[in-house]
């Protein structure tokens, strides 16, 4: 077997690296962080495993080379400040991130209005999809609040575990109860 | 195309297999780069060093990827993307020639190429530094035939050259090569 060289840093030097992502570890389980020139772009839930439950990077970056770029490479550099954010954030250090988005992942109109609305929530407080549906411009369209919710593709950054049912139950979330209840407990709320 | 080596080489690929596979039985969608530098590098690095020789393959293993990388996105077809890649490292060979003309093999290194090849099992494992004293195009067609088992119809598509001229390559190398055996 051939040594191959380490290529990491001459892709990053390069300028050609459109989408640069790493795997991090969480108490959330693996992620995947992306991001393109203009900021955070991607954060995925990966899961382990053979089955047919199996999220590698390979799903999770299916589709960005026909909606971004193909120039999709692990190179962790550009991903330094959100791990060092999210570090700070489960630690309850940190109650809004810094580093700037690339909202492209986000369908344009109703969906992005949502998430973007949702980003407004502070640390701690939560809100009701009815809320973010009439802060995007649509009280009534409270059901596809929850779809572009979960459409999400900056979970944790963009905070849609903050949203919940108006009448306190959790509601759903894209990687499941177990992570939203453990985004909200480091935001200090108590869940039975 | 699907020789051992290709499957061989798709093994290589960790988690995201599938996908891979996916994408790559629908030419227009190119997969992530990343997925290509994971399935095809082992290839692109073996091809250099057996046409270039160890000390110059990782030069030019770094140019091949980084002119890939951007080309890439201007790709209309995926659907031979291990051929593309190896048509640019043998660009990046040919190039490295002509800056260098022929260069001395380094013999000491010739133990750490992969001996599975049945044509190098068969010479003692002693076949490359007669390769790297091959004509250009001899010794590259040789190295896609017998270090990546390209078939012939890879091997012209890779130098840009009919596969007759492709089989005549292999075969004048190899012609040279026994001579050069059984003269010993």
């Amino acid at each position: 077997m051939t040594d191959l060289p380490d290529l990491t840093s001459v892709f990053e030097s390069s300028g050609l690296v459109d989408i640069a992502y790493t795997l991090e570890d969480s108490p959330v389980g693996r992620l995947l962080l992306a991001a393109t020139p203009r900021g955070l772009a991607r954060v995925a839930y990966l899961e382990p495993g053979d089955g047919p439950g199996e999220v590698g990077e390979g799903e999770v970056l299916t589709d960005h080379p026909r909606r971004l770029s193909p120039r999709i490479l692990r190179a962790p550099a550009r991903l330094d400040a959100t791990r060092r954010e999210l570090e700070q954030f489960f630690d309850g250090r940190l109650t809004s991130f810094q580093a700037p988005i690339d909202w492209r992942l986000t369908r344009p109109g109703f969906t992005r209005a949502v998430l973007r609305a949702t980003n407004r929530i502070p640390f701690g407080e939560t809100s009701s999809y009815k809320r973010v549906a009439t802060a995007a411009g649509s009280p009534n369209a409270f059901r596809a609040a929850g779809s572009a919710l979960g459409s999400n593709p900056l979970p944790i950054v963009v905070p849609c575990h903050r949203v919940l049912h108006a009448g306190g139950g959790l509601g759903g979330y894209t990687g499941g109860l177990d992570r939203k209840k453990v985004l909200l407990t480091v935001e200090g709320h108590q869940l039975r | 195309m699907a020789s051992p080596r290709d499957r061989r080489s798709e093994n290589l690929t960790s988690g995201g297999r599938g996908a891979l596979k996916q994408q790559m039985d629908r030419p227009l969608e190119l997969p992530p780069f990343q997925m290509l530098l994971d399935t095809y590098a082992v290839d692109v690095h073996r091809f250099l060093i057996a046409s270039v020789g160890r000390d110059a393959a990782d030069d030019c293993y770094q140019e091949t990827w980084v002119s890939a990388l951007r080309a890439y996105p201007r790709l209309r077809n995926a659907a031979n993307l291990r051929g593309w890649l190896l048509t640019i490292a043998h660009r990046k060979a040919v190039d490295h020639g002509r800056s260098r003309q022929r260069a001395a093999w380094p013999t000491a290194e010739l133990s750490e190429l992969p001996a599975s090849d049945l044509t190098v099992e068969l010479l003692g494992g002693s076949v490359w530094p007669a390769v790297a004293q091959l004509p250009a195009k001899q010794r590259q067609a040789v190295a896609l035939r017998y270090a990546l088992d390209a078939d012939y119809a890879t091997v012209a598509a890779t130098m840009g050259t009919t596969e007759q001229a492709a089989r005549r390559n292999v075969h004048e190398g190899l012609k040279r090569l026994r001579k050069e055996y059984d003269g010993d």
